[in-house]
């Protein structure tokens, strides 16, 4: 089966992160960026059905600037097939993104397109749904496992105190969160052969964006750390503060 | 024009304690914009026999959607429901809730309408008759304030963000049959729910956490864990480190920080946790943060409140025992 999985590149999840001048983007210096860690679950389980199953190829799409060939090569030495770099970036706007993806995923015939639950920059978690609910595909959102049945896929989808199970008619869009599985790493081989498949590059159908970022900030700052003691005899005067101070017991 | 829906949630026809903090923020909204507050429940035959409850939120308006399809959630016929709601209305902003019925829920809808969508927002405000959120970015290592080119502005809220203030008078229930619910049509369907083992709350929503990191030593100490959230009482849900999750020691839905659940409760408890940059970024918004780790120089301390330096495994029975204590004497 053939399955299309969307990537997006982010900053290091081990990445400090430095405002930039304009107050409100982050400043790129020193920063490393990688395959979203979310995606890279969505590669390794598209990776897996095409290797157990009756194979099939997966093609990578991502949405970004100039250097978003390097994080599709990284997803191509993993063991994707090809990619497709949608020139352009929506930021913020989930329905921007969503709907630059839709143009490209209309112009393919694949029965499964995956993505990762959430982007490790934005976060907005908004993507892949609104792109299924574009092209009136059903989704599931957070799933950890899933398997290919006979014009299905059935979905283990983690929600509060619990798990979902559900059954999505193909074609689908489904996005992953942290399963059972770890992501491969590249072999040495993955990387050389990477470099010879085919990468498509085009123009993103981004529209004008209308969630826009008016500023950047650093989180709020939390007062100094403070250390009430050492080892149990601390206790009693944690749980006064506690009590009496924070007000939290 | 500057009305303002809550889209509340249910489960098993109960209202999600999320709800009156999803009905308060979007009241105050209203009240910003100068419009009313409607909310709006979708569920199966009697659901609106806990609506009634959100009127102490100030809830005006109360709809509620009823029908058998539509008992347990679906997210093609939630979706609907909820955007012919929307376009029933002038509505200036619309809020769910950031669990995962309302992320799963809120970009379909935003989809469906053609409107921009904020996510997991943490502060809402109006200027100069528009809606201005706040939300985290890079899993809270930055927070975007952000504006809405369209409307109405779409936000999901961050559970224990926003207060539940409850307010004087009672909303008005309509309850009605949504139309066009046609199961045949959906194309994903609710096979199955596992309940997880135990009752506990989720750790994305518990106003009380207790996390455990790899000071723990193995799955086996947990005991020691769980017998501090029994103390604590039944607001409390157990958090774990990603190191602990990845070793297979505890369950991925437990999981704090990036690539896991970020949290904003009213108390942490960070028992064996050396404080990561992923960790904390998912825990910082927490009001009160409370760190035992034997290396006073860990990274954990600069951002705990209070702070205890030693065993967590001399410490944590104690601190246990002293909370029950407490809870008794209450």
């Amino acid at each position: 089966m053939n399955i299309v999985v969307c990537i997006k590149r982010t900053p290091d999840t081990e990445t400090k992160i430095r405002l930039g001048d304009d107050g409100k983007s982050i400043d790129p210096g020193g920063v490393k960026y990688i395959i979203s860690p979310y995606d890279e679950f969505a590669i390794e389980a598209a990776l897996q059905v095409t290797e157990e199953g009756d194979g099939g190829e997966v093609t990578l799409v991502s949405l970004g600037g100039d250097d978003t060939p390097e994080t599709l090569r990284q997803g191509l030495a993993m063991g994707a097939h090809k990619a497709v770099h949608l020139k352009g970036d929506a930021d913020l706007d989930g329905l921007a993104t969503a709907r630059a993806l839709q143009a490209e995923l209309e112009t393919m015939d694949v029965p499964l397109v995956l993505f990762g639950m959430k982007s490790a920059d934005v976060d907005q978690q908004q993507v892949g749904p609104m792109v299924a609910t574009l092209m009136d595909r059903p989704c599931a959102t957070g799933v950890s496992e899933f398997e290919v049945g006979d014009g299905v896929v059935t979905c283990q989808r983690e929600v509060e105190g619990g798990t979902e199970v559900l059954e999505l008619d193909l074609p689908a869009v489904v996005t992953m969160t942290k399963g059972k599985v770890e992501p491969r790493y590249a072999s040495l081989k993955g990387i050389m052969a990477a470099k010879r498949k085919p990468m498509e590059e085009k123009e993103a159908q981004t529209g004008e964006p209308r969630l826009t970022v008016r500023k950047l900030a650093y989180p709020p700052e939390r007062p100094e750390g403070r250390v009430v003691g050492e080892g149990p005899e601390a206790v009693p005067e944690l749980v006064r503060l506690l009590r009496e101070e924070a007000k939290a017991l | 024009m500057g009305d303002v829906l809550a889209i509340v949630e249910q489960r098993e026809g109960k209202l999600r304690g999320v709800s009156g903090e999803v009905v308060s923020a979007a009241g105050k909204l209203a009240s910003g914009l100068g419009g009313s507050l409607r909310a709006l429940l979708v569920g199966g035959p009697g659901a609106g026999e806990a609506a009634g409850d959100l009127g102490r939120f100030g809830a005006e308006t109360i709809r509620v959607a009823e029908s058998e399809d539509l008992a347990a959630y679906n997210p093609q016929g939630y979706a609907r429901v909820v955007a012919d709601e929307i376009r029933s209305g002038d509505f200036a902003g619309v809020l769910f809730a950031a669990t995962s019925q309302g992320k799963d829920l809120a970009p379909r809808v935003a989809a469906l309408l053609d409107v921009p969508l904020a996510s997991d927002v943490t502060e809402l405000e109006v200027e100069e008759g528009t809606v201005v959120a706040v939300r985290p970015v890079y899993s809270g290592k930055a927070f975007a304030t952000v504006e809405f080119g369209d409307s109405p502005a779409l936000v999901s809220i961050r559970p224990n963000v926003f207060a539940a203030q409850e307010k004087a008078g009672a909303g008005t229930v309509e309850t009605f049959q949504p139309e066009g619910v046609d199961p045949g049509s959906w194309s994903v369907r609710l096979k199955e729910f596992k309940a997880a083992a135990g009752e506990t709350k989720d750790v994305a929503e518990a106003p009380v956490v207790v996390s455990g990191g790899r000071g723990m030593k193995g799955p086996e100490n947990w005991n020691l864990l769980e017998d501090l959230q029994t103390a604590l009482g039944s607001d409390a849900a157990l958090g774990a480190s990603r190191a602990v999750v990845d070793a297979g020691w505890r369950p991925h839905a437990e999981q704090v920080g990036q690539t896991g659940k970020t949290v904003a409760p009213k108390l942490y408890f960070a028992l064996g946790i050396s404080g990561a940059i992923q960790h904390l970024a998912g825990m910082r918004t927490a009001q009160t943060i409370v760190a035992v780790n034997k290396d006073p120089d860990a990274p954990i301390f600069q951002v705990a409140d209070y702070g205890i330096v030693g065993d967590l495994f001399e410490v944590v029975p104690r601190l246990t025992e002293a909370v029950r204590e407490l809870k008794e004497g209450d």
